[in-house]
């Protein structure tokens, strides 16, 4: 089970083993530039979540213990409930022990189970195979309706517990409200750390963070491609800002975008075949298409102002981007092969950042207002704008890809930390890493 | 070459409204760190003598480029927020790169463009671009040639102040010249 994603632990340690495409002065260069992380990760800088705002009302529910769960610590009912509690959406129920213990093949005492409030509940066991792998069973159930809604049976090996607990809370985050749970997914992020700067890849819920790329010059947009196998991002070990592919799974880099100037802003079409790029090789910073090998560069903009920023919408059909081109930053959407654009944000001086919500019917970005950078989400049809937080130097939104949370950067008590905002702005969420900045995050896609 | 440099040298200095100029009387070279040579010289001046000095090639040992006294050791545009137009107080500085680089077609340039930390990282990678390239058309108006400058942005990325307060911004808003080895 559980695939999709190659979780080898020596994963970090082969990130560099590869021939770079550039030439090889570039190669020299990147080696002084950048230092190698050829060994087990030194400080552990995993990101720690609080929860700092709940929807207004939470589904009860009792996750007990699974029968046999410590044979798999640390424990697949705990990660199941933190999960779900995260997403603001569930609140865990307190459940004493029970003997005997419960499993998904007991019969469920529904009025027992109703006294405790309980309007969901999950039931199930760990049982060990004779091949040393083991396996999960779960069942949920209704307790309001009195009716069993489905279970899933696992095979796993020691190392799967944590990828388990999150599809059994996926799981069970759709069977209750209707959409798609993101507890499978993973999300990329950068950590400074004095000079340093390390592009890390880690579990929706920040656990199991991995050092994709460490580097002594700043990185910064990392985006994933559409099935998430690869990150395009901006590094300047070139000193100066180029545009990097990078694979997950085997750790090669291939430079997309190092024309004279400045390259930056990638985004991929949501084919994965292009992405687009802001690029200032003709002067000016511009917005072109270019192939993730790099060939195929197309200029897309012809403005004299500042294009950038750019990102396609869920059907391919548009790319939206920030230009001021009006005479102040503005968020703009033209045709995807180029073409007349047309002005989407008016209030304010300054909105920036521009991402389109994955069923395209909204738009968060960054407005400032009074000197405050927050996240803003603007419905597409009726053209309502909710500012989403109350921090105030808020950078880099992204969407979770069930929509639902949008994570972004910003810095409280100056520290650079990253949050989450439910897209109706109740269920707020913290995410920070000891002794460094985290900036720059990117939520990963759904698994295949 | 040296007499290239010499002849560069001389009309930046009459080029430069500093002190030097007009310390220095006229056909004396001054290459000295710290401009020591130009009180001595005022003093052979005093006397209304003329002096020619020929020892320039020990003192030009240091580069023009890292001579504090020149004006070629300057390379730092400031810039207001949100804005881009050079200043009337660095043109001459400007020039005098414009001048350096004309008599030395084989010597290239980068210029960096940076910004303060308020705002998207990437808008400000953009600006930082827009205010690198503001430097690079000028020195191309003045007779560069288009390969021997580029203009990069390292956007807010590579703060030279770290505090943030104003007077930290200020000093991020800024495009620096850098010759080969500088960067």
């Amino acid at each position: 089970m559980i695939v999709g994603y190659n979780r080898s632990p020596s994963l970090a340690t082969r990130l560099f083993m590869h021939r770079t495409s550039v030439c090889w002065n570039r190669v020299v260069r990147l080696v002084t530039a950048l230092i190698v992380l050829l060994v087990a990760p030194l400080a552990r800088a995993q990101l720690s979540i609080e929860i700092t705002g709940a929807g207004a009302n939470r589904i009860p529910i009792a996750i007990v213990p699974l029968a046999g769960e410590a044979a798999l610590p640390p424990g697949i009912s705990s990660i199941v409930r933190a999960d779900l509690e995260r997403s603001g959406l569930f609140r865990g129920l307190e459940v004493p022990p029970l003997i005997p213990q419960p499993t998904e093949a007991s019969n469920v005492d529904y009025a027992e189970w109703r006294s405790r409030l309980a309007d969901a509940l999950v039931l199930g066991s760990v049982a060990a195979r004779p091949d040393g792998r083991f396996e999960v069973r779960f069942r949920l159930f209704d307790v309001v309706k009195q009716t069993p809604l489905g279970g899933v049976a696992y095979t796993l090996a020691k190392d799967q517990v944590r990828a388990t607990a999150h599809r059994i809370a996926d799981y069970v985050y759709e069977k209750l409200t209707g959409e798609r749970g993101v507890f499978s997914t993973r999300i990329a992020y950068v950590v400074k750390r004095g000079t340093r700067y390390e592009l890390q890849i880690a579990d929706a819920d920040g656990a199991d963070e991995e050092t994709a790329l460490a580097s002594f010059e700043p990185i910064i947009s990392p985006t994933w491609s559409p099935h998430g196998r690869r990150l395009a991002y901006v590094s300047f070990e070139n000193k100066k800002p180029v545009v990097y592919v990078h694979s997950l799974v085997d750790g090669k880099r291939r430079v997309v975008a190092n024309f004279k100037g400045s390259n930056s802003a990638p985004a991929w079409a949501p084919d994965g075949s292009k992405l687009a790029v802001s690029l200032s090789r003709e002067g000016g910073s511009q917005l072109y298409l270019i192939n993730p090998d790099g060939t195929g560069v197309r200029r897309l903009t012809n403005s004299g102002a500042i294009d950038t920023e750019p990102v396609f919408s869920p059907d391919g059909q548009s790319i939206y981007f920030t230009s001021d081109r009006g005479g102040s930053p503005q968020i703009y959407r033209m045709p995807a092969d180029g073409g007349p654009a047309q002005r989407i944000t008016f209030d304010g001086n300054y909105n920036v950042s521009p991402r389109i919500s994955p069923d395209g019917k909204s738009l968060a970005y960054i407005a400032r207002n009074e000197g405050k950078f927050q996240v803003a989400l603007l419905d597409l049809a009726t053209r309502q704008t909710q500012i989403l937080t109350d921090s105030d130097r808020d950078e880099s939104p992204s969407f979770a890809p069930n929509g639902r949370m949008i994570l972004f950067a910003t810095v409280i008590g100056g520290r650079g930390v990253l949050s989450a905002v439910s897209v109706d702005g109740r269920v707020k969420q913290r995410l920070t890493v000891t002794a460094g900045d985290v900036r720059e995050p990117a939520w990963g896609p759904f698994l295949k | 070459m040296r007499a290239i440099w010499i002849v560069a040298l001389t009309a930046l200095l009459a080029a430069c409204a500093g002190t030097s100029s007009e310390q220095a009387p006229a056909g004396v070279e001054d290459r000295s760190p710290g401009g020591a040579a130009g009180a001595q010289s005022g003093a052979v001046g005093g006397k209304g003598v003329t002096g020619v000095d020929l020892t320039g090639g020990q003192a030009g040992a240091m580069s023009p480029l890292k001579d504090p006294s020149n004006i070629l050791s300057k390379r730092s545009v400031y810039y207001d927020f949100d804005k881009y137009d050079i200043k009337d107080e660095y043109k001459p500085m400007i020039e005098a790169h414009a001048k350096y680089l004309r008599a030395h077609p084989e010597m290239k340039v980068l210029i960096q463009g940076n910004t303060d930390e308020r705002g998207s990282r990437e808008y400000n990678v953009a600006l930082g671009q827009r205010r690198a390239d503001g430097v690079k058309n000028m020195l191309k108006l003045l007779g560069v040639r288009e390969d021997q400058v580029e203009a990069v942005s390292l956007g807010e990325e590579k703060p030279k102040a770290q505090g943030t307060t104003e007077a930290d911004y200020a000093q991020n808003r800024r495009s620096d010249i850098l010759y080969p080895g500088e960067y």
